[in-house]
C-alpha cells in the first residue's frame, strides 16, 4: 500500500516531534520531583547546619562549603593551564606531528570515564604524591578532568578573534605577546569564561573523580587547610541514598535540589555571560 | 607637550638593529653619508628593493622585483589580481613573516638598511612602516583608544602627552573635526570612511615614517574615497606613501609613481604621468586601457 506524501509528512513530523518531547520530559519529571519532594527539607538551618544523628538530622552546610572548595580550587588550577595551552596551541604552535598529538591526547582526555580520573588521581596525588585524600587531590583530579573543556572552549574563543585585528596591532610595531595580551585576549575572555564555567559545573556534580580523593564519609567540621579532607554534595547524595538506613526521604531530596540548583545557577551565568557577549560583539 | 612626545616616540633607523648587534653591524650600511636637512635627489630613495622574490611553498608571487621608491611621495601598485602588488607591499614591513609557508629572497632596503638581515627588530621596523589595510579594522575600543593603543604600548602612559598625541594623529587623518566631541564613544559606530581615518589616524600615532596602504578605500563609497585620496595628498609632505589600488583612476590621481605589476613580475615603473599617458610597454597599455584584467 502506498501513502500519499501529505501522510507521510504528517507522519515524519510527529517522531521529530515526539523526539523533541522525549528530550524535554525527563528535565521536567527531574525538576518536578526535586522541587515537590526536597523543597520541604530545606530552609536556613538545613543550609547552614553540621549534620546530626549519623546524618539523619541537621543540615548539609560542610558538603555545601567542601563542594565550593573544590570548585574554586578547580578554577585556580584548571583555568590558568587551560587558558595556557589554547593560547599556545592557537597562537604560537606550528601545525606538525606534535601539535596534533597534543591535539589527539585532548580529545582523549576528554572520552576517559570519570571513575578513571578517580582511580588516576589516588594513585598520582593520593599516594604517590603523598598529598593524601584531600582538597588538593581532589582539585587537581577534578582540574585534569575538565582541562579539555576548557582548553576546547578557550581555542575555539581565540580563533574566532579576527585576524584583522591581530594585523592591525603587529602593524603598529606592537609585539607578538602584547597583540594577545591587549587584543586577543580580551576579545576572547567571554568565550573562555563561558567555557570554563560549563567545565566547572560539571566538575562540581561529579562523585567518581572525588570519591579515592577527597571525599569524607562524615566530617561534622568545615575543613582546616587545602590538605585536609572535606564533605562533598554529589557523594553525600550517595552517601545518604545507599550508605545509611533510615534517612528520611526529604533529606535526600533536599540534597539533591541543593546540588541541582548550584549546578543551575553555574550554568545560568555561563548563558549570561555568553548571551551579553553576543550582544556587544560587533564584528 | 609634543616635542617631548616625539622624543619618546622617534624611532632612528639606527635602532632597528638590535642594540646588541650593533656593534657588528656592517658600518657601510647603517651611515648616512648625506646630513639631514639636504634632501637632494642621491638621498631621495627611501626603499630600495633588489631582486626581491617571494614563494608561498612552492609558488613564486613575486619575482625578482627591483624598485626604487621615492622619499615623500606617494607611488602607487596596479596590476589585475593576483599579480602580487599587495605581497610587495607586505614586504615592505614583513607583514609576510606572520603567515606560514612565506620564504622571501632578495633586499629590502630602507634608508641603506637591509630589514631582511638577521639581526632586524621586526617591532622597531613595524613602527616606522606603519600600514592600513582593505577592510577598515579599528579594534572595538572607544576612538580615543584605538589611537592612543600604539603610543601605550610603546611606553606612554602620561595621559596629557597621549591626549596630544590623539588629537594631532586625529587632525592629520582630517577627522578630528568630526570626532572631537565623542572621543570616547565606540569606534565601531563611525562610518565605514570614519573607521578608515580613524585606522589611519591610529597608524600615525606611533610616528612612522612610511605608510603602507593595501587597496584603503575599496570598500568606501566615492565620498569617502575621496576623502581618503585627499588625504593620502595632504600626508605625502610628511611620509613616504605605497598604496595598492585596482582603481586605475585613482592611481593616476593620488600617486606620483606608478608600478605595473603583471603574473609577479614588475612590468613597468615609472611617473605617473608617463605610465598613464606614454607607457613604454604593450601590456602595460593593455591594462590602463582596459584590454584585460
Amino acid at each position: 500500500m502506498r501513502i500519499s506524501s501529505k501522510t507521510a509528512q504528517k507522519i515524519a513530523f510527529s517522531f521529530l516531534g515526539l523526539a523533541a518531547v522525549i528530550v524535554i520530559v525527563p528535565v521536567i519529571v527531574i525538576f518536578a520531583i526535586l522541587i515537590q519532594k526536597g523543597l520541604p527539607a530545606i530552609n536556613w538551618q538545613f543550609l547552614t547546619a553540621m549534620p546530626r544523628m549519623g546524618m539523619r538530622a541537621g543540615g548539609i552546610f560542610p558538603a555545601i562549603m567542601g563542594t565550593i572548595y573544590l570548585v574554586l580550587g578547580t578554577i585556580v588550577v584548571a583555568l590558568p593551564i587551560g587558558v595556557l595551552a589554547a593560547i599556545y596551541l592557537v597562537e604560537y604552535a606550528r601545525r606538525n606531528w606534535w601539535t596534533r598529538m597534543i591535539e589527539v591526547a585532548i580529545v582523549n582526555l576528554a572520552g576517559v570515564p570519570s571513575v578513571v580520573y578517580g582511580l588516576f588521581g589516588m594513585g598520582l596525588f593520593v599516594i604517590f604524591l603523598k598529598f593524601g585524600a584531600s582538597i588538593l587531590s581532589g582539585s587537581l583530579t577534578l582540574s585534569i578532568m575538565i582541562l579539555p573543556v576548557i582548553i576546547t572552549a578557550s581555542k575555539e574563543a581565540l580563533s574566532s578573534v579576527p585576524r584583522s585585528f591581530r594585523e592591525a596591532s603587529l602593524a603598529l610595531g606592537v609585539s607578538k605577546w602584547q597583540t594577545i595580551r591587549y587584543v586577543v585576549l580580551p576579545n576572547a575572555l567571554p568565550g573562555i569564561l563561558t567555557g570554563t564555567i560549563l567545565g566547572i559545573s560539571r566538575a562540581a556534580g561529579e562523585t567518581a573523580p572525588i570519591l579515592f580523593t577527597v571525599a569524607a564519609f562524615y566530617l561534622p567540621r568545615l575543613p582546616k587547610s587545602i590538605f585536609d579532607q572535606c564533605m562533598a554534595l554529589p557523594y553525600h547524595l550517595y552517601v545518604l541514598s545507599t550508605q545509611v538506613p533510615n534517612v528520611s526521604q526529604k533529606v535526600q531530596y533536599g540534597t539533591a535540589l541543593v546540588l541541582v540548583g548550584l549546578v543551575f545557577i553555574l550554568n545560568f551565568f555561563a548563558v549570561v555571560i555568553r548571551s551579553y557577549m553576543r550582544s556587544k560583539k560587533q564584528w | 607637550m609634543r616635542s617631548e612626545t616625539v622624543a619618546v616616540m622617534d624611532e632612528n633607523l639606527e635602532n632597528l638593529v638590535d642594540m646588541n648587534n650593533k656593534k657588528r653591524a656592517n658600518p657601510m650600511v647603517t651611515v648616512h653619508p648625506i646630513e639631514k636637512g639636504e634632501i637632494n635627489k642621491a638621498n631621495s630613495i627611501k626603499i630600495r628593493t633588489q631582486d626581491l622574490s617571494v614563494f608561498y611553498g612552492a609558488t613564486e608571487a613575486l619575482k625578482k622585483v627591483s624598485m626604487d621608491i621615492q622619499k615623500q611621495a606617494v607611488t602607487a601598485l596596479i596590476g589585475p589580481s593576483g599579480c602580487g602588488k599587495s605581497t610587495f607591499l607586505r614586504c615592505i614591513n614583513r607583514m609576510n613573516d606572520t603567515i606560514p609557508g612565506v620564504c622571501v629572497k632578495g633586499k629590502v632596503l630602507i634608508d641603506d638598511i637591509d630589514i631582511y638581515q638577521s639581526d632586524i627588530n621586526i617591532v622597531t621596523l613595524r613602527k616606522i612602516v606603519g600600514m592600513i589595510f582593505q577592510k577598515s579594522n579599528p579594534f572595538p575600543k572607544s576612538i580615543f583608544d584605538n589611537v592612543a593603543y600604539g603610543p601605550r604600548l610603546h611606553g606612554i602612559s602620561d595621559k596629557g602627552v597621549l591626549e596630544d598625541i590623539v588629537e594631532e594623529s586625529l587632525k592629520r587623518a582630517a577627522l578630528w573635526g568630526e570626532v572631537k566631541d565623542r572621543l570616547s564613544r565606540s569606534a565601531l559606530e563611525l562610518s565605514g570612511g570614519q573607521q578608515q581615518r580613524v585606522c589611519i589616524a591610529r597608524a600615525l600615532a606611533v610616528n612612522p615614517q612610511i605608510i603602507l596602504m593595501d587597496e584603503p578605500a575599496s570598500a568606501l563609497d566615492p565620498i569617502s574615497t575621496a576623502k581618503v585620496e585627499e588625504l593620502i595628498h595632504m600626508l605625502k609632505q610628511h611620509y613616504t606613501i605605497v598604496i595598492v589600488t585596482h582603481n586605475m583612476q585613482q592611481a593616476a590621481r593620488v600617486s606620483d609613481y606608478t608600478a605595473f605589476f603583471l603574473l609577479g613580475e614588475l612590468i613597468e615603473f615609472g611617473k605617473t604621468e608617463q605610465i598613464f599617458e606614454v607607457p613604454k610597454d604593450k601590456r602595460t597599455e593593455d591594462y590602463i586601457t582596459g584590454r584585460f584584467g
